[in-house]
């Protein structure tokens, strides 16, 4: 049996109100390729910055012995120095500066007052070429793609001497040859270089295809470790320890369901990337939903989903959308938010934070921020009694904690903020509403208070989408369910045939289908010439 | 409970408070002389321009601290083109003096619009775009001056902006009844039954408006707090207006200031285009995203930043009785010195009138009590730096305490942990 490099014992994260990670273990053999897999919040990445001394020793509990000792990080350089070096998601490259300026950045090569730029470069290129980039190192990081660029990540993570390489859905915005050309070389420095690595990552074929043990994370805790040697490593086994929790009654019930017409029809829908313009993000997406109905969408991280919503109303993102938008049977064309609420859209974002409330406003403030011609007269002079009113009215109806209406927003915890935001669309009184991940990061007894709105915005005849990447929120929920991966519609299901196994299924499947479709394609493609 | 409360109320006063603190210590240093019927009187007048470009500077602040650079300059620009018009011959007269508001005024629309259309659809960098203006426009004002001073003539403009010895307003009510005297000083009449008018209307409105709420069930303050409230606000207005009628009554900038305050302190709070200011500050994405044209707003914002520019041209002509290549230098760090003493945030989103007026005034107090005490010039701007960085850091140390509240907890937990880890290995 190889030696342990690295082993996390009992570590257990809290976050105000949550406990992020509960009681971990993981233990991590030299040499070899770990994987970590979860659903989203599951705690992979909490459990990642723990280790890389994002979250400074001190605020988790248990312990880190990497190498033989026990470790304490306090700041990413400390894990850096014992060679432990990690890859985020995002990739952390200055766009202006060359391959090996950034390769080399805090890290910088020459004496402490002068920068060898002849080493530097020289450097550079070596570790290059141990991932197979032929690119000058002098290229700047905007000429060259994401594949490459992460193929720099990798290499600047050698440049640090890095023994245990942790990478975040490294392959998370690569298309497939890329994605299979990283897995590679991930193999590749694992014989070579006897490298350690550990990888996060949603796409269980690629898990499969690389990994020698995987560890599932649920809920903040370690489930089991799969061997590849001796366990079952399909997908279908690793899903079933990903999701492997029971649904009980955590969805309240709806009562005699009456679903109407047609009320938002999408066909065709395409959008492509806002800086990688070749990029398509949704990919001819057709759906619809019905008044007084719930329209699950379900999909994993970056599958397109946000994408969808957020092109859909008004063009909040994305660029060169083409496709056709129906509201109520009439064909129309949104240019701007604005349009799309006067339309009767509504899109409560799953960054709250970020795009959804003026954390430095009041309640009231915010509630009325998106149909201030309802609460003023001609749309200019702000009838104060009448914003105090309908503030009022959402803090009682959606139970929202607060000592006034003139709280600020930013003092609210995570449950009682999403609250604020659905006040606030509920207000601008939508005929459609996109919920996108509207339970995300609040506890469990808010998330279920926001399943009664939910409820009971689909008993007053409003048309709900909810974009979830909680399968037993979807299918709790929802009356129908449409699955989204890799920007397409890859199944469409009634709640009652749906389980948590065809769901995934289906997600699975679309790795062969796109295979044959292309194969498809260049076979016209073919018979043309 | 009690020590949060405190807080509250210190970061809401604090620098009324420390305004306040600044007047009594001046009183002493001066020896009585700052607070003087005709100190209180020029301190309204000589400052007329920053309470008129910090509103401005409010708006563009709060839309996510962006500052106008080129007020100062724009001052300038405005001020000479109406000098010059002021004193030019049309078929043997004197153009009237209201062609030449009215022409200041748009000078300061149209750069308005400039500003905004680069900041707001083109998206070039307010500091930049602003800093174009305060170059361009300065060097256009001296071209129209060639480079020399443009005396202002025109008695009937100077009355109405406020400038020579008779810009009050005149005191309608003299012959009527005995003369009001005080301690030997003949009070102006107008004034202070202007000064008792108004006490009371801000009295009967803060009852009539509290008893409105209570009808609707609205939460209102406690009777006690209202009612001291109310009697400090009635106080310093009634003072204020003693002061002003033992000199020579009401000066004419003062009305105009009060005018421009109320307005944008109105817009600011009771408008849909104040609402989608601070929220634009606060986050704009979410701004957007609600439907709000957050361009729009920008537009707005430094168009009427603009046109203050150009309402302030007009006072600083009138007071100076000249336009000049050096009128308006500096103007614009007043102004935004102003609002961020009066509490607006450097990342927007946070501010208001009220404290535009507080930062106005404390500045205002600073220069005039020092220039009494006879403090040389570059002493005093030393001062006013300090004063910037104190008010500033009351703020950012406020919020960090805040937050460090939050970490402390974490660190304690974390201290726990150790100790008892280390008894642990001991045993």
């Amino acid at each position: 049996m190889a030696k342990v490099l690295l082993e996390m014992k009992s570590i257990t994260k809290t976050f105000p109100g949550v406990k992020a990670l509960d009681n971990v273990n993981l233990k991590v053999e030299e040499g070899e390729i770990h994987a970590l897999v979860g659903e989203n919040g599951a705690g992979k990445s909490t459990l990642m910055n723990v280790l890389s001394g994002i979250y400074p020793f001190g605020t988790y509990e248990g312990d880190i012995v990497y190498d033989g000792e026990v470790c304490r990080f306090h700041k990413i350089k400390d894990s850096e120095k014992k060679g432990i070096v990690i890859i985020h998601q995002e990739l952390a490259l200055v766009p202006y500066l060359t391959i090996g300026e950034n390769m080399f950045l805090g890290n910088e090569q020459g004496s402490k007052w002068c920068i060898d730029w002849n080493k530097t470069y020289a450097e550079a290129d070596k570790y290059l070429e141990m991932v197979g980039l032929t690119d000058s190192s002098k290229t700047l990081i905007k000429d060259i793609g994401t594949g490459k660029q992460q193929l720099v990540e990798i290499a600047k993570a050698l440049a640090k001497h890095a023994k245990l390489l942790i990478l975040d859905e490294p392959t998370s915005s690569l298309n497939e040859t890329d994605s299979r050309a990283l897995l590679d070389l991930m193999k590749k420095l694992q014989k070579e270089q006897g490298m350690t690595m550990i990888i996060i990552s949603h796409k269980l074929n690629e898990v499969s295809y690389v990994a020698d043990k995987i560890t599932v994370v649920r809920d903040g805790s370690t489930i089991e470790t799969l061997d590849s040697k001796t366990d079952d490593i399909s997908e279908t086994r690793i899903i079933k320890g990903m999701v492997g929790r029971e649904i009980t009654d955590r969805f309240p019930k709806r009562h005699d369901v009456q679903i109407g017409d047609v009320m938002m029809e999408v066909n065709n829908w395409t959008v492509y990337h806002p800086e990688f313009s070749e990029r398509k993000v949704v990919d001819d997406v057709s759906i619809n939903v019905r008044a007084g109905e719930v329209v699950g969408i379900y999909g994993l991280m970056g599958a397109g989903r946000t994408e969808l919503a957020m092109s859909i109303f008004g063009r909040s993102y994305g660029i060169g959308i083409s496709g056709e938008l129906k509201l109520g049977g009439r064909r129309v064309t949104l240019k701007s938010p604005k349009m799309a609420i006067k339309a009767g859209l509504a899109y409560v974002t799953e960054d709250r934070k970020g795009n959804g409330l003026v954390l430095s406003n009041s309640i009231l403030r915010n509630t009325t921020l998106a149909n201030l011609e309802g609460v003023s007269t001609g749309g200019i002079f702000l009838d104060h009694d009448k914003e105090t009113e309908v503030a009022q009215e959402y803090v009682e109806k959606l139970r929202t904690k607060t000592p006034s209406v003139e709280q600020l927003v930013g003092n609210l915890s995570g449950g009682n903020q999403q609250k604020v935001l659905l006040a606030k669309w509920m207000f601008a009184n939508p005929d459609v509403l996109i919920l996108d991940e509207p339970t995300r990061g609040i506890d469990v007894g808010a998330k279920y208070e926001i399943y009664c709105i939910i409820n009971d915005l689909a008993k007053a005849g409003k048309s709900v989408i909810m974009i979830s990447s909680e399968l037993p929120e979807v299918i709790g929920m929802s009356d129908r369910i449409y699955i989204m991966n890799q920007a397409k519609i890859v199944g469409e299901m009634e709640a009652s045939e749906a389980t948590q196994e065809n769901i995934m299924a289906c997600i699975v499947g679309v790795r062969g289908e796109s295979e044959n479709a292309e194969s498809v394609n260049a076979d016209s493609v073919g018979s043309e010439a | 409970m009690g020590a949060g409360k405190i807080k509250n109320f210190l970061r809401k006063y604090m620098m009324l408070i420390a305004t306040v603190i600044v007047v009594i210590a001046f009183y002493f240093i001066t020896g009585g002389q700052s607070l003087n019927p005709d100190s209180i009187d020029r301190l309204i007048s000589q400052n007329a321009y920053v309470f008129v470009l910090g509103t401005g500077m409010l708006l563009c602040i709060l839309t996510g601290g962006n500052i106008d650079l080129s007020v100062g300059s724009v001052v300038c620009l405005a001020g000479s083109v109406g000098a010059i018009i002021m004193q030019t011959r049309l078929f043997g007269a004197l153009i009237p003096w209201p062609v030449a508001i009215i022409v200041m005024l748009i000078m300061g629309l149209l750069v308005g619009l400039w500003h905004g259309y680069w900041i707001a659809y083109v998206k070039v960098p307010p500091f930049i775009a602003t800093l174009v203006g305060m170059l361009a426009f300065r060097g256009l004002a001296n071209i129209f001056l060639k480079g020399k001073d443009v005396i202002v003539e025109n008695k009937d403009f100077m009355n109405v902006f406020g400038g020579s010895d008779t810009c009050y307003v005149p005191d309608f009510l003299k012959n009527v009844g005995p003369a009001l005297e005080i301690g030997g000083v003949n009070l102006n009449k107008t004034c202070i039954v202007f000064t008792i008018l108004l006490a009371l209307g801000i009295m009967i409105y803060t009852f009539v408006n509290r008893a409105r709420l209570i009808k609707n069930g609205y939460k209102v303050d406690y009777l006690a707090v209202v009612i001291l409230k109310t009697i400090l606000i009635v106080a310093v207005i009634l003072w204020f207006g003693y002061k002003l009628a033992s000199y020579r009554g009401i000066p004419t900038a003062f009305i105009w200031i009060a005018l421009i305050l109320a307005v944008f302190a109105y817009i600011t709070t009771k408008t849909t285009l104040g609402r989608n200011l601070y929220a634009v500050g606060g986050n704009e994405k979410a701004t957007r995203l609600s439907g709000i044209d957050t361009r729009k707003v920008m537009f707005s914002a430094y168009t009427l930043m603009g046109v203050l520019a150009g309402f302030a041209s007009i006072l600083v002509i009138a007071r100076g009785q000249k336009a000049g290549p050096t009128v308006g230098v500096g103007f614009e760090m007043d102004a935004i010195a102003a609002c961020f003493i009066g509490g607006a945030s450097a990342y927007g989103g946070t501010g208001s009138i009220g404290g535009v007026i507080i930062g106005a005034t404390l500045m205002g107090v600073i220069n005039q009590g020092m220039n009494m005490a006879k403090t040389p010039a570059n002493y005093q701007k030393v001062v006013k730096g300090v004063v910037l960085i104190l008010a500033v850091l009351f703020d950012v140390l406020m919020q960090l305490k805040r937050k460090g509240a939050k970490k402390k907890k974490v660190k304690k937990n974390a201290i726990d942990v150790v100790t008892t880890e280390e008894g642990g290995a001991k045993s």
